[in-house]
């Protein structure tokens, strides 16, 4: 069962959202994708709708190996991130300082009815708790936060997008039962063909990270 | 083991194609290859299954760089959503070379199903590809990973194995 004074995906997106850089590339997927779209849209947002489920973090190293002068930010869930954990590993064997891992740990596959996730609590009653954090860290991830709170995710946000990448933190949220998953905003080949042309576009002119 | 190419044939042609980064799980055929290929300059990026690696070169492929995705033919199988993704949902033209284990001979896996469902696969998954199956094809392997590049389509070489 979800806490309702847990933070909410939105609340704590609403925050990154004011601090992130005009030059940052967003990679969101799943319900975060649904949360960030309703933020607004940039043209540095890859809002990775179809995706293969699990796979953010994977594009998110591929982009951030291509782009070591851009800050790339994942936005992914609970149920995504362990459908691909070896991509933990294969993320800090690659180092990229500049890949920061956002998870949002509600527990549930959200967008196909909050089901409990094989790591949550709820999913494995006679099972002790998955700690993804714990879970990072022993991937190789040597900068790992763990928020609770949204005062706490207030508080440390710049600090996170600060921190020396590979950079994995994972936020507590309650979890919307019935939320709609996210909508495809447009042809996926022609907005990749758009965000191409706008990372291609301004190469060379980012400033340092 | 049986090889049809050697790792420095491989890297030479890798590196005349342009190609920035192999993205990769090996096996006792393409793991061979890795020190020609590291040694000519292009980054490998060892992945822990095969499913990650058409994500990642699509984020290598939308920031400018040119990767190409190396496994054998089970990692194929293992891979099918993302590549469905990559390659059919978002249309990134990511070239790859398959291993096709026990093609060359079945010493160890007498009877592999590879043979049963690799080509199928490829032909469901809309895969342009090329069997490669003795030294003397080194061109044709060469002229469709070229043309597939420079038609911008995710063509592949299936490159025959020996035993697994």
């Amino acid at each position: 069962m979800s806490d309702p004074t847990a933070m909410t995906s939105l609340d704590a997106l609403r925050l990154l959202h004011a601090v992130r850089r005009d030059h940052d590339v967003v990679i969101s997927a799943m319900g975060a994708a649904r949360d960030w779209m309703a933020l607004g849209t940039h043209p540095r947002d890859w809002v990775f709708v179809p995706s293969s489920m699990g796979q953010a973090t994977s594009l998110g190293l591929g982009l951030a190996l291509a782009r070591p002068d851009l800050r790339i930010i994942v936005l992914g869930g609970d149920g995504g991130l362990i459908m691909n954990l070896g991509s933990l590993i294969t993320i800090t064997g690659q180092a990229p300082a500049n890949l920061f891992i956002l998870i949002f740990d509600n527990g549930v596959y959200e967008v196909t009815g909050a089901q409990p996730t094989p790591a949550a609590p709820a999913g494995r009653p006679d099972a002790p708790p998955v700690d993804l954090a714990a879970l990072a860290r022993a991937s190789g991830f040597e900068t790992v936060f763990r928020f609770g709170t949204l005062d706490e995710w207030q508080r440390n946000i710049e600090e996170v997008l600060a921190s020396r990448g590979p950079v994995f933190a994972v936020l507590s949220t309650s979890s919307l039962r019935g939320a709609p998953g996210p909508r495809s905003p447009g042809p996926a080949p022609e907005r990749a063909r758009r965000f191409m042309a706008e990372l291609l576009g301004r190469k060379g002119t980012e400033p340092a990270s | 083991m049986i090889a049809i190419f050697s790792g420095a044939d491989i890297a030479g042609l890798l590196r005349d194609c342009g190609i920035t980064h192999v993205v990769t799980v090996p096996d006792s055929t393409l793991g061979q290859w890795e020190p020609d290929i590291e040694a000519i300059g292009i980054r490998l990026v060892r992945v822990c299954r095969e499913g990650e690696a058409w994500a990642i070169a699509a984020g290598l492929y939308l920031g400018g760089a040119l990767p190409l995705v190396m496994m054998q033919c089970t990692g194929l199988f293992e891979s099918g959503d993302s590549l469905r993704n990559v390659l059919h949902d978002w249309q990134l033209p990511i070239p790859s070379i398959i291993g096709y284990r026990s093609f060359l001979n079945q010493e160890t896996l007498p009877g592999d199903t590879c043979l049963t469902f690799t080509e199928p696969i490829l032909r469901a998954w809309k895969i342009d590809y090329r069997l490669v199956t003795e030294p003397s094809h080194f061109d044709v392997m060469a002229d469709h990973l070229r043309t597939s590049l420079a038609n911008g389509t995710a063509g592949a070489v299936l490159v025959a194995e020996g035993k697994a």
